[in-house]
């Protein structure tokens, strides 16, 4: 397969084939729709960081003297809802996913493309009546909404932000539906479920958890808005109602939530690492099958939440013990991972420093999980900084690293550039020491007792917490940068062909960026997953 | 055509997984409380008027016995047979609407709805309230489990509406009617969630007095 | 240790020890687990990179591998499960004879009441080596007792009362803090746990000039509120004899059986129809809003002390000591 010679004249592509806003707005193609996500999410993800930032500053001092304590307090919860519900849940499957299943399983597009677009709408729609929540007065409940506190003693903006929550529920629902069909439905003649591509396997797992439990989060903070409004008393002990009742509905979603969020970037870093140690997967199957068993496992283990809230001791000991389970297939995966590249060539593009980076702070965060399944040790470090290093150490370590290194891998396809790859190596090397300086040195504060949500704390913390800043600040440079550097490379990087990174994938077998109808005849495919063996020494391209 | 037919019937049914999961959320909170409070949500569900909640049960299961053959008629191409069968399920959709409202409109006059004007009385003089307070979390639920039923049905019937106009364009024909297939199937499971609200809310422990 | 730059708070209980040895093992095992990824990895990478290695050898996969990496972590999961486990079962059963102190969150303070009648705000005097028993709950939303010294942590709810126990085994001054958050003030809800040799306490406890035991105040509370009228010692009462009834299994009218602990005889004071004792009718009021968190600990500390062997005839505080001499 040689690489297309460049045309003189810029071939039609879903970019260029229709001008005008009306033409973004109301487009069903699932690469346009992939880019409004993509910009969506963006700019979620800088207000997130905003409220991480005004946190970080505040945390300098052990005295509360930055912000007052409400307004603190909304900080940490708007921090926690933007980044949780707007953008980690939809990062990778609606912008990565969206732009690259259909063209993976050789589709013209999703199974119900439609739907995909309203669930652009409906997220947008949440999104502004979150944000309406948050301009006009926020909200302080913690992203937990724990009752009967917000329920019935706090005086923000409960339940617009709920509402918001709610609605943008549906967005994700729609999108796990719409890849389970598509998965199930629209595979190219010849691609077989275990010729499928691990990352279609990863979104797969995720779209069953997106969804079968979004619903349950959905009428949960229904309730929460009704008892706010109408008094019903379902959660509130003084109304007869169960706080942990919520606690249990709440994290019966909000478990496997955190899979919804974890498994795609776990796709990508099959892609990536495959590609960039031109090899094929070790363990192929048992990483499939892994993504399956860590969806159905998550939804077995919510209650590691409530340790300490009040449930009977035997209870705990069925959860502990299911939390250990749903360790193992992760780590099946990581070590899947790192003998794909054992005896493979390996390059050092940017995608593979970020997988690298996934692969380890993951297993940092996943291992620490299992100090929170220990009964013992949680309840001492249950509400502490441990469980905020924790599970930052799996969301951005982990995720947002998949995710960098997704938008790096398939930069080339969406835009047709390369991005320039000196500058992209600068940012990932920052990103990983400005977060190991953030994060790590909350483990530690946890341990000592430092609780969490603390908006004061006492002295002897300041010095880990001046650690923390810093690392934030590092971590911030490595989040503009690209910014910066994917926005030049629009107009400047170097012209990408169909494949770049000459890795094996029906999605590299059509032009960058892809017509709007995505291939010219429906391929046909006849070889294994990965199948690195069959493909031609090619040169790579690297971006300037 | 076929695969695009199981596709978008695929996709509803995977709908319908979701709606599963959104009232079981509603159904376990309302066994939880069942089963801690039981004598006040006895007590509540004896204020149900079991006659209009089976006359409901009636009407919703004939409406989706007409649904059922309009979707038949749609397969067999007779438009005309479909369309009338659509507006007869539409009619006892409102059927059910409306005496659901006329069943709200009991409860409220009796104080039924949580809030501060709720106030709970158990209709027998020999035999006072025992536990307002948690008959009250029983009106909460019952007054938030149909109310998202009707919001539903509504839903539902706002579909089939589209269907009959659609259908009187001539959109449907033998070899395409999955819309109205999936309607059908989204209108059954409404039908279906129903078959369980009436029991959970209104015959068990009812007595008869 | 370390003292200009701890890792870990100091360890004033009998537990910390085992939960701060269960925590290094924890660290050596992904401390290992860690190191071998990355150096596993930062080899592989320089080893076959692809200016040394252009040509990649295609490997499947390998089954005895996979069994091998999936046998082994669940292996020491499940070492790691046992030890917490036992660790957590400690916890959470409180020995006999603990000396019991009631607690009551609110935002944003703590108020404990000793059972000899000490009311302490935000600060917790306890004796050395004894076993204390914090019976806890909540005026308004969800907080949690935390003394990271002592390595426990439990919630505090409003409607319910919850427990923890800690055995103190050094002396000093420690941390509490409120561990849920609940609302504006939440990390000013601290306090500090004091532990005293025991003639420190003594002396405390007799400067402290209390109102009289807890168990004292909750009769005087029984007989004000007119639980007395129906609740007498004897079995001409439209309520149950109260003696001896806390710590015993009773049976519902509808059946159940239910055990008498400090949860349900606070669920009988504020909603008695939920649960009704057999042969009797269910025509208690309820206290619901008329008695404070407080009283409401009086009131059940009372009702304990009738399972006592002597109740009512020395105080509560000797009663707790000679049980714990056993």
């Amino acid at each position: 397969m040689a690489t297309a010679v460049q045309p003189v004249v810029e071939r039609e592509n879903y970019l260029n084939s229709n001008y005008g806003i009306k033409s973004w707005l109301l487009t069903t193609d699932h690469k346009r729709i992939a880019l409004l996500y993509l910009m969506s999410i963006t700019a979620m993800f800088w207000l997130g960081g905003f409220f991480a930032m005004m946190i970080r500053l505040e945390l300098l001092t052990p005295a509360g003297d930055l912000l007052t304590s409400d307004t603190y307090n909304k900080m940490f919860t708007m921090h926690g809802i933007t980044m949780v519900f707007f953008f980690l849940i939809p990062s990778v499957p609606a912008v990565i996913g969206n732009f690259v299943i259909p063209l993976m399983v050789g589709a013209k597009d999703l199974a119900f493309p439609k739907l995909n677009l309203a669930s652009w709408y409906i997220y947008m729609v949440g999104a502004c009546l979150a944000l309406w929540g948050f301009l006009f007065g926020g909200v302080d409940t913690g992203w937990t909404f724990y009752t009967p506190f917000s329920t019935s003693y706090s005086n923000t903006h409960v339940v617009s932000v709920a509402v918001g929550i709610f609605v943008v529920g549906f967005s994700s629902i729609f999108t796990g539906l719409n890849f389970i069909v598509t998965i199930h439905r629209m595979r190219a003649p010849g691609l077989t479920w275990n010729r499928l591509p691990l990352f279609c396997w990863s979104n797969y797992a995720a779209s069953l958890i997106m969804v079968l439990g979004t619903p349950v989060i959905a009428i949960t903070l229904l309730l929460v808005a009704f008892e706010r409004l109408f008094h019903i008393g379902v959660f509130n002990p003084q109304l007869g109602g169960d706080p942990l009742l919520f606690q249990h509905l709440f994290w019966f979603y909000s478990h496997p939530a955190v899979y919804i969020m974890i498994l795609p970037g776990m796709g990508v870093i099959s892609e990536v690492v495959t590609c960039f140690s031109r090899k094929r997967a070790f363990g192929y199957e048992f990483v499939a099958l892994a993504s399956i068993a860590i969806a159905v496992l998550g939804f077995l283990v919510w209650a590691h939440h409530m340790f300490v809230a009040g449930i009977s001791m035997y209870a705990a000991l069925v959860f502990s013990l299911l939390s250990y389970f749903v360790a193992i297939p992760s780590a099946v995966k990581v070590f899947n991972w790192t003998a794909t590249m054992y005896k493979g060539s390996v390059r050092y593009e940017t995608p593979m420093l970020y997988a690298w980076g996934f692969i380890g702070l993951f297993t940092m965060g996943g291992l620490t999980g299992v100090f929170l399944a220990s009964l013992g040790v949680d309840v001492h470090v249950t509400d502490t900084y441990f469980v905020v290093a924790h599970f930052h150490y799996v969301m951005v370590g982990g995720m947002v690293l998949a995710y960098m290194a997704g938008l790096h891998f398939w930069w080339p396809k969406i835009t047709g550039k390369m991005y320039p790859e000196a500058p992209a190596k600068l940012s990932a090397l920052l990103v990983f020491v400005g977060f190991n300086l953030t994060f790590f040195p909350q483990f530690i504060l946890g341990y000592m007792g430092m609780p969490r949500r603390y908006h004061a704390y006492p002295p002897e913390f300041q010095v880990l917490n001046v650690l923390s800043s810093a690392g934030a600040s590092v971590l911030a440079v490595g989040y503009v940068l690209p910014m910066i550097y994917f926005l030049w490379s629009l107009r400047y990087g170097k012209p990408a062909g169909p494949n770049p990174w000459n890795a094996v994938g029906l999605e590299w077998m059509t032009p960058s960026p892809p017509p709007t109808y995505n291939f010219d005849e429906t391929p046909v495919v006849t070889w294994e997953a990965y199948d690195y063996e069959h493909q031609p020494q090619e040169e790579i391209t690297v971006g300037h | 055509m076929v695969q695009q037919r199981d596709t978008a019937t695929f996709g509803m049914w995977m709908f319908l997984l979701t709606e599963i999961m959104f009232f079981g959320g509603l159904f376990t909170s309302y066994l939880v409380y069942r089963h801690s409070y039981y004598t006040a949500f006895v007590e509540g569900s004896q204020k149900m008027n079991i006659l209009l909640g089976a006359v409901n049960t009636a009407v919703l299961i004939c409406s989706s016995l007409s649904m059922a053959m309009g979707v038949r008629a749609a397969q067999m191409g007779n438009k005309k047979l479909m369309v009338i069968l659509l507006l007869i399920t539409i009619v006892f959709g409102f059927g059910f609407l409306g005496i659901k409202g006329v069943e709200y409109h009991e409860h409220w006059e009796n104080h039924e709805f949580p809030g501060p004007n709720f106030h709970f009385e158990t209709g027998d003089p020999a035999h006072p309230a025992t536990d307002p307070m948690h008959t009250e979390i029983y009106f909460g639920l019952y007054w938030v489990m149909t109310g998202l039923h009707a919001l539903h049905m509504i839903i539902g019937i706002g579909l089939v509406t589209w269907l009959v106009l659609a259908g009187m364009r001539g959109a449907f024909s033998p070899v395409y009617y999955s819309p109205v297939e999936n309607v059908g199937l989204y209108w059954h499971f409404v039908d279906l969630v129903w078959i369980y609200l009436f029991p959970l809310l209104y015959l068990i422990s009812h007595k008869h007095s | 240790m370390w003292k200009n730059f701890p890792l870990f708070p100091e360890r004033a209980s009998a537990l910390a020890g085992q939960v701060d040895g269960l925590y290094f093992f924890l660290i050596a095992v992904s401390a290992f687990f860690t190191v071998l990824i990355f150096l596993t990895i930062f080899v592989f990478a320089v080893k076959y990179r692809r200016e040394n290695n252009p040509h990649p050898t295609q490997i499947e996969g390998s089954l005895p591998l996979e069994l091998t990496w999936t046998l082994i972590p669940l292996g020491i999961c499940m070492i790691f499960f046992a030890w917490g486990s036992l660790i957590y079962f400690q916890e959470g059963r409180s020995p006999k004879g603990a000396m019991e102190v009631y607690a009551v969150g609110k935002q944003w303070m703590w108020k404990f009441e000793h059972e000899t009648g000490q009311r302490e705000i935000n600060q917790l005097h306890v004796p050395i080596d004894r076993d204390v028993k914090m019976i806890m709950s909540s005026q308004d939303v969800i907080h949690s007792f935390f003394v990271p010294a002592f390595r426990i942590k439990a919630d505090v709810l409003p409607g319910r009362y919850t427990s923890t126990w800690f055995h103190p085994t050094k002396l000093g001054t420690y941390h509490l803090f409120c561990a849920e958050y609940c609302g504006t003030q939440h990390s000013g809800m601290i306090g500090e746990v004091v532990v005293m040799d025991p003639s420190a306490y003594q002396a405390w406890l007799v400067a402290g000039g209390s109102a009289g035991a807890l168990s004292e105040s909750g009769q005087q509370v029984f007989q004000q509120m007119g639980c007395a009228t129906c609740h007498r010692s004897d079995t001409q009462g439209r309520g149950p004899n109260l003696a001896g009834l806390f710590g015993k299994q009773v049976t519902l009218d509808d059946g159940r059986t239910v055990l008498a602990d400090e949860n349900y005889i606070r669920e009988s004071i504020l909603n008695p129809a939920a649960k009704v004792t057999a042969g009797f009718k269910p025509i208690m009021p309820t206290y619901q809003g008329q008695i404070s968190e407080e009283t409401l600990s009086e009131v059940v500390s009372y009702i304990k002390s009738l399972s006592q062997p002597q109740p009512n005839t020395r105080s509560t505080k000797e009663a707790a000591e000679t049980g714990n001499r056993e």
